[in-house]
């Protein structure tokens, strides 16, 4: 064992340094934007999802992100590309079987994690400035400990994203048959945005070969885990685009349903 | 509490340790693996040796990258770079052994880049005919060391786990040894103080190894770290050992000139290995003005056969920036000399125009790091500014090859602090592997040593004379140890460069003299717990020991060679090819005496050409046929 | 050159506080620059540990302006001419004396650590491994041991008690680099890691990868794998709704041990 010498009985004095922090930058910018910038989501989004309304043009057949796959009684029949099963109700949201998966996929992915430690929940608010609480055990029991089921709504996140794909690719469509809009150009962007962060998730990037051992026995999945790190790399951003443009999207389709502005179309 | 502090803290052990690098950690495993118990010493923190900042790589002829390459051609690079002043035993163990000591670590760990088809990769560099270093990007030292760290770890879990007790292997670190005890010729144990507290700890130990690295902490600019203050070689003179070729130190041709606190940090010689070169502040890429004669088959005499050499080595000749270190050392000093120098007083090494960003960010990650963070400097963009820094010393603890025993019985050196090795001038790789092969001998032989004497036993009187000695400073109404370092190093970095005259080394030898009261009337003041003034203080006479032994030898050897250059005696003079200087202690001050270099075996010395033979020997050294028996192969 | 001035907290286990110095600072000068010129002048018993002041080895590690740093890498034109700097040993440590710190902490955790088990049937001289292969873990490698993210480390900074069961990201570099190491012989490397080093108490608030002055993506290379590893060992829902059904009575480790290894 190194020894170096005891000094003291258990546990040995820090430095007694009175400030409880010393930064002179300004740690608490990244906190307080990540608060204002996800309460601001969660207020839009709330009410959209329960606003039950304005989410489907049937005239080019946009759908809301947020109303993705639409299974509720309550769906317009055209929107509803797999059926109709779920009561109507005004407390079960039109897509109720996608969106506990996205919010879980995102409450639990790890870029967000860091945002609502450090934001909300003050542990810690920045490094070097002292945790909120007195007490912390991590995610070492419940119900942080679920935080390892990450990978589990990874996979049913992918299958949203697929499910959102299939929704943009139907919506190449206008009452001639065939149609082009700025609409399809804003569910496109966003679903390539989404798929940018579902695929440069950590845990996609274990499934992708992280969790080899042998990159050089594998070369076609080390290839997939290389662009998988790649967008891993900026998972941050594409956290924050991805909420943005889910947003925009949806009150861009909002906006054309609710008749408040018309859809720029280039074809049909 | 003062009572308490005077307490000596006593422990014993079969085999001591002083120091923890490489040599030191390497010892360490092998003398435990003997069954031996083991304290190692560190002066600072356990990892933090100096081996860290060695970056290029190890030199071993695993044959990897070329497969023509073997021992005998690493002996023979090893000698040329050393100009033949080599213990050629020495030379010659270490390029037979230095393959199975990289191979090691892989057990213990290291991960070395790797060549294509997964054995490790070699790189080339400055004096080694084929791509030889053993690498890890350009932090191969770190790797070293922490590889040898967590081998200690690991043989102290087995410990453990065998219930044996930690006695058994014990890291002490932040501790400086002061003395060491001597009784009949033969070691008996050494005395210090942990840095922390300042309490003092003795140790008895028939056996010790010193593997204390150099004494570059006497230089002005220096690649040296503060420990490098020749703590080993000061602490074995005064046991009674020899030193020899204190006066070849090497200077690295590429350390950083700007800014001036970073003056002195080393750029590794990969940067040339990978394809920089170096140019004056005409633009002019000058090494191909100063090859020497005596290198003339062996390096390229234009740019273009250079730059085909990177690729294709078989049919064209090395670039002359690939020089040993001495030759490239003495260009930039011309250069600079000359007045074509950069703007702060170095030459420019530039990758930039020669290698894609992508490639040098790949290749050299701690440099672009470096020059990044400390210079402000985009390497991938702009050339460096480098000139020559205090580096390395060759001279160091006489020993002898086999067993690394120094004159004093038990006491045995490795490393850097041990001399001959490397003669006048040390090839690049070749300390990492030194320390390696010569750090495993040290451990084995102070094992057996261990295992056929009683255990040693220090007198009260002992302690006591050790203690006051480390205590005067406290007592002392003299000068700041801060301001005398700096006198000192001034001193040498003045009168004991890389470039000396007979006239100059005189006066520095005046000047150290003069310093010698001034060291030993140095005061410290506060307390006895993290003190650096009164560490420094402590240092001092170590550092000013070395200093002139140096200055001493190199005002002996009139001529030229490797890391010694004399304006006033340039090249190399044969006769002076067959001696050694070798320094001891006589009373307070170092006597030189001149001591023949031990001669070659015939297989030896068929391995070179007699044409070359020629340019550094007599007629009948090379033409003798020396009777003498063949050398075995060992391992 | 200009004059500035700097707050360096000086003291010891009994207690301490800053002292006030004036110091000289010239161009291209680092923090350590400045501590060695307060200790050459003004008080030459200033306690500082530093070794190659090249960012290499680690040691020179404190608290600038509160945030946790190498002092060697540090350089004065990052802060204002007129500004004071403050400098202050690592607070997760118990202190020594002025800037040092007590790190023995990591060193025993490090003990903890079981360490490379080479193959028993790979001589010397015959390991042989792809570059891709080891990439991963050579970054980990990278480590200095400057102990910064183990000081920046919320989990121990500022609990105290939780020193016992969390080995903090230093460790956890160490585990993720012998997991992924091509040729270790142990596949406990994920239990280890989860059960005795307490990778579960780090909410992956990426402080560590924050400071670390070798820029080792620690949360996202290290940490976040190893959680991922020992996600699919312990917490696949599917397995544990098979373990529920059927009631095997085994651990889920050790099936999914026994699948993982035929990756």
């Amino acid at each position: 064992m190194t020894t170096t010498e005891d000094t003291a009985v258990s546990p040995p004095p820090r430095a007694a340094i009175t400030p409880r922090n010393l930064r002179t930058d300004s740690w608490m910018r990244g906190p307080i934007l990540t608060v204002v910038g996800i309460t601001i989501w969660v207020v839009y989004a709330t009410f959209r999802v329960f606003y039950q309304g304005d989410y489907w043009v049937p005239d080019y057949h946009y759908l809301t992100p947020f109303y993705s796959p639409c299974v509720s009684e309550g769906c317009i029949p055209d929107s509803a590309h797999f059926g109709r099963f779920l009561p109507d109700s005004p407390l079960i949201p039109y897509a109720a079987v996608s969106l506990p998966f996205l919010l879980a996929f995102r409450l639990t992915c790890y870029y967000y994690r860091k945002a609502y430690y450090r934001s909300f929940w003050l542990s810690p608010p920045a490094c070097a400035v002292p945790d909120g609480h007195a007490k912390y055990t991590g995610e070492t029991r419940f119900p942080l400990v679920g935080q390892n089921l990450h990978r589990y709504f990874f996979y049913a996140a992918f299958l949203i994203s697929v499910i959102n794909t299939y929704d943009a690719i139907l919506a190449f469509h206008s009452p001639e048959g065939f149609g082009f809009g700025l609409g399809n150009l804003v569910l496109l962007a966003n679903v390539v945005l989404l798929w940018c962060y579902t695929f440069g998730c950590h845990s996609c990037r274990h499934v992708m070969g992280g969790r080899l051992k042998h990159f050089s026995k594998h070369p076609i999945r080390y290839r997939l885990w290389t662009i998988s790190s790649a967008l891993n790399n900026r998972h941050m951003m594409w956290a924050w685009i991805t909420l943005a443009s889910l947003a925009l999207t949806d009150f861009y389709v909002m906006s054309v349903a609710a008749g408040w502005i018309d859809d720029l179309r280039f074809v049909n | 509490m003062s009572e308490s502090l005077n307490d000596v803290e006593h422990l014993a052990c079969d085999v001591l340790i002083i120091g923890a690098g490489g040599a030191g950690l390497r010892a360490a495993v092998e003398a435990r693996l003997a069954g031996k118990s083991v304290i190692v010493i560190s002066k600072s923190l356990f990892g933090k040796a100096h081996t860290v900042m060695a970056e290029g790589g190890a030199a071993a002829a695993m044959g990897n990258v070329n497969s023509k390459d073997s021992w005998q051609v690493h002996f023979r690079d090893t000698m040329r770079g050393g100009k033949f002043l080599n213990n050629y035993r020495m030379a010659e163990l270490h390029a037979q052994e230095a393959p199975a000591r990289i191979w090691e670590l892989e057990t213990y760990g290291a991960l070395f880049d790797r060549t294509p088809d997964g054995k490790i990769s070699q790189r080339n560099f400055g004096g080694h005919e084929y791509p030889r270093l053993a690498h890890v990007g350009d932090r191969t030292g770190l790797e070293l060391i922490r590889t040898l760290q967590q081998k200690l770890v690991s043989l102290q879990q087995d410990d453990e786990a065998a219930g044996e007790g930690e006695e058994k292997l014990q890291v002490i670190d932040e501790t400086t040894v002061t003395e060491l005890f001597v009784e009949g010729g033969a070691v008996k144990g050494a005395f210090g103080y942990r840095r922390n507290t300042g309490r003092f700890m003795a140790i008895a130990a028939p056996s010790i190894v010193l593997a204390t690295g150099g004494i570059g902490r006497s230089f002005k600019v220096t690649s040296n770290s503060w420990e490098y203050t020749g703590d080993g070689h000061a602490l074995a003179l005064r046991a009674g050992a020899s030193l020899i070729n204190m006066e070849f130190i090497q200077f690295h041709p590429t350390g950083m000139v700007w800014p001036p606190s970073v003056r002195g940090i080393l750029v590794t010689e990969s940067v040339r290995g990978d394809g920089g070169v170096l140019k004056n502040s005409e633009g002019k890429r000058f090494m191909f003005d100063y090859i020497p004669e005596v290198f003339k088959a062996q390096y390229a005499d234009n740019p273009d056969e250079g730059d085909r050499w990177y690729t294709d080595p078989d049919t064209n000749r090395r670039p002359p920036e690939l020089l040993p270190r001495d030759e490239v050392a003495r260009a930039i000093n011309s250069e600079v000399k000359a007045g074509r120098g950069s703007e702060h007083g170095g030459v420019y090494l530039d990758i930039a125009s020669r290698r894609s960003a992508e490639y040098i960010r790949k290749k050299l990650p701690s440099m672009y790091h470096q020059f990044k963070e400390l210079a402000d400097v985009d390497i991938t963009v702009e050339p460096m500014e480098v000139g020559p820094t205090c580096h390395y010393i060759m001279g160091g603890i006489e020993v002898d090859a086999e067993t690394t025993v120094s004159k004093v019985e038990g006491l045995f050196a490795a490393g850097e602090v041990s001399g001959g090795m490397h003669g006048s001038n040390r090839l690049g790789g070749n300390s990492l592997s030194d320390l390696l092969v010569f750090g495993k001998r040290a451990g084995e032989y102070a094992a057996e040593r261990a295992s056929t004497v009683e255990p040693p036993k220090l007198t009260d009187a002992e302690l006591t004379a050790a203690a006051a000695d480390a205590l005067r400073p406290f007592e002392n109404d003299g000068e700041n140890p801060f301001e005398l370092q700096a006198a000192m190093q001034a001193i040498n970095g003045r009168l004991v460069g890389i470039i000396r005259r007979s006239g100059e080394l005189e006066e520095a030898l005046e000047e150290l003299e003069a310093l010698r009261p001034r060291i030993e009337a140095v005061s410290a003041t506060g307390g006895r717990a993290y003190n650096p003034g009164w560490h420094l203080a402590l240092d001092l006479r170590n550092m000013l020991l070395c200093s002139i032994a140096t200055a001493k030898a190199a005002l002996e050897r009139d001529e030229s060679r490797g890391g010694h250059t004399r304006e006033d005696a340039p090249g190399l003079d044969p006769q002076w090819r067959k001696t050694n200087l070798v320094a001891e202690l006589d009373g307070e001050s170092i006597a030189l005496r001149r001591q023949p270099v031990p001669t070659m075996t015939p297989e030896l010395l068929g391995l070179f050409e007699t044409t070359e033979l020629a340019k550094y020997m007599t007629p009948e050294e090379y033409q003798a046929s020396s009777t003498e028996e063949g050398q075995e192969e060992s391992e | 050159m200009s004059t500035r001035t700097f707050q360096v907290w000086r003291g010891d286990a009994d207690g301490g506080d800053f002292d006030e110095y004036d110091v000289e600072v010239n161009e291209g000068e680092v923090i350590l620059d400045v501590v060695h010129r307060i200790q050459a002048e003004q008080a030459p018993d200033l306690a500082v540990r530093w070794n190659c002041k090249a960012g290499k080895c680690g040691s020179c590690s404190a608290e600038v302006n509160g945030m946790p740093r190498l002092m060697c890498m540090t350089r004065m034109n990052l802060f204002e001419e007129s500004e004071t700097v403050t400098i202050t040993p690592l607070r997760t440590f118990p202190v020594v004396r002025d800037l040092v710190t007590d790190v023995s902490f990591n060193y025993e955790k490090a003990r903890e650590m079981p360490a490379f088990r080479p193959p028993a049937d790979v001589k010397p001289g015959e390991y042989r491994m792809s570059q891709v292969d080891v990439e991963r873990s050579q970054e980990f490698r990278k480590c200095i041991e400057c102990f910064l993210c183990q000081n920046t480390c919320h989990v121990v900074r500022d609990h105290e008690d939780n020193k016992e069961p969390f080995s903090g990201p230093r460790l956890f570099i160490r585990a993720a680099e012998l997991d992924m190491h091509p040729l270790d012989d142990r596949d406990d490397r994920r239990d280890q890691a989860q059960d005795e080093q307490g990778l579960g108490y780090c909410n992956i608030t990426k402080c560590c990868t924050e400071v670390c002055p070798e820029h080792i993506h620690i949360t996202d290379n290290a940490i976040i794998p190893m959680k991922e590893r020992i996600a699919g060992d312990r917490y696949d829902p599917l397995v544990w709704l098979g373990r529920k059904i059927f009631r095997k009575g085994k651990r889920p480790e050790d099936t999914t041990a026994a699948q993982t290894k035929t990756e």
